[in-house]
């Protein structure tokens, strides 16, 4: 059924199709509509056989759903930036029990200073906590992946994270296509648990595990992911088939074909990107665009056979990994060891600031031209940095940055 | 009743049985339904011989008794949760596990948490039959858990959380808690400078914050009398809701008690007033158990190499005067010297 309706109500609607039998709560915006939703499901009858716990924190969130999952329930849960990080601990423990929890990231920047908007850093954040990542390039695909999610999971008994972008996602109102009831059922069947606490049936989960074995016990982990990069395409397949559109997979191309430069992003901004080539392409050549929608486990394979025939690979993401630079172009040079192309690093877009095509393309122009640094912030107040830099070289005790910098654009505007 | 894993485990521990201290041959004068779970031959082992506790451990004691009754009263449908911990780690060194029970450790802090989960799911599955217990350390407990202790409390979440308290961060190597009694040498509270061992706070009473939650059934309960705590056990078991148990269990280790003194010294500590036995409902402290026979607290503290600095170079009057008023003010607070002195068996 085609519906107007924003971001967070459709993954809610999306998540109570799938029958989840536990879920746990905790608000944070922008992931509070989502949890909303849900409560409100469950109370109205409308998602029932379904234990809806608001809990005291992320950490108890997460925890709730562990133990639910270990008892053999299908659990959701959702959460963001300050949020994962409460959970931190658990978000470990999950994966290293095999749980196949759903969470939704709404996903915001990390304080402090705190910030509420948009960017991926809280994702970074879990990278290598071996949950599968999933990101979503538009509401509709949020929605779809949240149903693919819980097969994936089950599937493979591992956590997975569906990462839709906060606030530009999140909050935005769009038509959308919500499955039937029939449909979902059809693709996703009931959860049966590889392990599960049951008194006919005592197990012990969680036992200490010495050196002896956990090596092979990491090994095993790193083997699941790569099992979900050869499940995730089958999925991606039988999921078009049931519902008749492309929804999630590895990446997705853009003009990639023949392209010297491609782009590489995750999330919502791929949307933009796809404009800004377009654009640019009156001028110039066809510059590609790669969006990955499954970012753990990282295709390298793939993504070294996509970009197989590129020399320049622009990554533009979300989140800086400081003293090193870009999380994701890290992962992607790796991936294109050997391949004659060079990779280039642009961070936009963190705390919520807006990525326009315009400035995409300048960015792009300089690239073409072979001007572009190896990490490039985009659209950065360069004089507002400077004048700090000075500021600190004057004396040690300048004071709080942030406060700094508000004040300096109080007085210079935001140039 | 189809034949289950369950039931062939304790099946094949049904050999084992042990007779039992001065005080429980006492059983065969009680009516047999108020026998202890420990005295019958079908008690469900839930954690079995083989774990690697020390000598005289009297959290593996507490553990036994306390999920062996629970065993019963549920009908065996019991799912464990544990908190990181001494008994976590002695009850389960890879590859081995002494569970006879679905038991599940998932972190230090969140064991209430986890058991909500659980007991959410059963819900969710129809499966209210089967029931589901959290437990830690005091530590674990009155420290890094207690925010999800109290939320699962506040949601009267239909969880029996159990704490087992040998004071202090037994697991790491005897650190401070904030379960810790003042004045007691702890690796982080050593017996060195003006003022040795543990500082006098203003102490963190869980139980009596648990009560403060209203929820169904609050109680302490002690190794040193077995009969009671079962009997604890069984009466939160006959509850639905949240419930909290707080089991006083010595650490010969960390406290440098005799191994075979366990039960002794947790007799002194209820009976010298430190550690009142008590049980409580809905914000109401309901009964409590009365001291037989009133010792000093340095009866108590002598036992333990924890408390030597106060007795030697010299006395510390002062602080021991201090522990007493501590014991006094516990002994008022629940009447424990009054006249009905006849253990409620
Ligand atoms: C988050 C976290 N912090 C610290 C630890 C280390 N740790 C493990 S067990 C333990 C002590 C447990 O003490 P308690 O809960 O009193 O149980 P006991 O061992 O005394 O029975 C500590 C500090 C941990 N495992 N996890
Ligand atoms: S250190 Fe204490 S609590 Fe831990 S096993 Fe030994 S006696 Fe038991
Ligand atoms: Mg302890």
């Amino acid at each position: 059924m085609l519906k107007q309706i924003e971001g967070s109500r459709a993954v809610a609607e999306a998540v109570a199709l799938c029958r989840p039998e536990v879920i746990c709560a905790y608000p944070i915006t922008p992931q509070t509509h989502i949890v909303e939703a849900c409560g409100e499901f469950v109370k109205t009858g409308q998602l029932q056989n379904c234990e809806y716990v608001n809990v005291e924190s992320e950490f108890a969130a997460l925890s709730v759903a562990i133990g639910a999952s270990a008892a053999g329930a299908r659990t959701y849960t959702a959460t963001a930036s300050q949020g994962l990080l409460f959970m931190a601990e658990a978000v470990y423990n999950a994966s290293g029990l095999g749980l196949p929890i759903v969470m939704t990231l709404g996903n915001r920047a990390i304080g402090a200073p705190i910030n509420i908007w948009n960017d991926h850093s809280d994702a970074m954040s879990m990278r290598d906590a071996g949950w599968i990542m999933l990101f979503a390039e538009t509401n509709q695909e949020a929605l779809d992946l949240h149903i693919q999610a819980f097969r994936l999971a089950e599937q493979l008994s591992c956590p997975i994270m569906v990462c839709m972008d906060g606030f530009i996602l999140t909050h935005a109102y769009e038509r959308l296509e919500i499955p039937d009831q029939a449909a979902v059922d059809a693709f996703l069947p009931p959860f049966v648990p590889r392990q599960a606490l049951d008194p006919a049936d005592p197990y012990s989960i969680g036992a200490m595990v010495g050196p002896e074995a956990f090596t092979e016990v990491r090994y095993l982990a790193h083997d699941k992911q790569l099992q979900a990069l050869e499940v995730i395409p089958e999925i991606h397949q039988s999921f078009k088939e049931q519902f008749g559109r492309e929804s999630g997979g590895l990446f997705h191309t853009y003009q990639v074909e023949g392209a010297a430069t491609v782009v590489v992003t995750m999330g919502s901004l791929a949307g933009t990107l796809k404009d800004a080539v377009d654009e640019l392409a009156q001028e110039g050549p066809q510059v590609g665009v790669i969006s990955l929608s499954c970012y753990r486990p990282f295709p390298r394979t793939e993504l070294r056979h996509a970009l197989e025939h590129a020399r320049r690979v622009i990554v533009v993401e979300k989140a800086v990994a400081p003293g090193a630079g870009g999380v994701v172009s890290m992962d992607l040079r790796m991936a294109l060891q050997g391949v004659d192309c060079y990779v280039k690093t642009v961070i936009a877009g963190l705390g919520g600031r807006p990525v326009t095509s315009p400035s995409l393309q300048s960015m792009l122009r300089r690239a073409l031209k072979g001007e572009l640094a190896d990490l490039h912030f985009l659209d950065l107040n360069r004089g507002m940095v400077d004048r700090e830099l000075a500021r600190q070289r004057r004396g040690i005790a300048t004071g709080p940055v942030a406060e700094n910098l508000l004040k300096d654009a109080a007085t210079h505007g935001a140039d | 009743m189809p034949q289950t894993k369950l039931d062939e485990l304790s099946d094949q521990q049904k050999v084992k049985f042990y007779q039992k201290g001065t005080f429980t041959v006492g059983n065969r004068l009680v009516d047999p339904d108020k026998r202890d779970v420990q005295a019958s031959q079908d008690r469900s082992n839930a954690i079995t011989s083989g774990h690697r506790a020390c000598q005289g451990c009297g959290e593996a004691l507490g553990a036994r008794f306390a999920l062996d009754a629970a065993m019963r009263a549920a009908d065996s449908k019991v799912i464990a949760v544990n908190a990181t911990g001494c008994l976590e780690v002695f009850s389960t060194p890879y590859p081995e596990t002494s569970w006879q029970l679905p038991w599940m450790h998932s972190l230090f802090g969140n064991a209430p948490a986890v058991a909500t989960g659980v007991q959410a799911a059963m819900r969710a599955k129809g499966r209210e039959d089967v029931r589901a217990i959290a437990q830690g350390g005091d530590g674990g407990t009155t420290d890094i858990g207690f925010g999800c202790l109290s939320g699962m409390f506040e949601r009267n979440d239909d969880v029996l959380y159990i704490c087992y308290d040998n004071e202090a961060y037994m697991n790491t190597g005897v650190q401070r808690s904030s379960a810790t009694p003042p004045t007691a040498r702890t690796a982080t509270t050593p017996a060195v400078g003006d003022a040795p061992g543990n500082v006098f706070g203003t102490g963190k009473n869980v139980p009596l914050i648990a009560l403060a939650h209203n929820i169904p059934y609050v109680a302490t309960a002690s190794v040193s009398n077995l009969h009671d705590l079962e009997a604890k056990v069984q009466k939160a078991m006959s509850l639905r809701g949240a419930r909290y148990l707080h089991i006083f269990v010595p650490c010969p280790l960390g406290w440098g008690s005799a191994a075979e003194d366990t039960i002794k010294v947790a007799r002194l500590a209820s009976e010298c007033g430190l550690f009142p036995l008590w049980e409580g409902e809905l914000g109401v402290v309901t009964g409590s158990d009365p001291i037989r026979k009133k010792v000093p607290v340095e009866d108590y503290l002598k036992t333990q190499k924890r408390f030597a600095h106060l007795f030697k170079p010299e006395r510390d009057e002062e602080r021991l005067a201090a522990l007493q008023r501590m014991a006094d003010h516990n002994i008022e607070r629940f009447d424990l010297l009054r006249e009905d002195k006849e253990p409620a068996i």
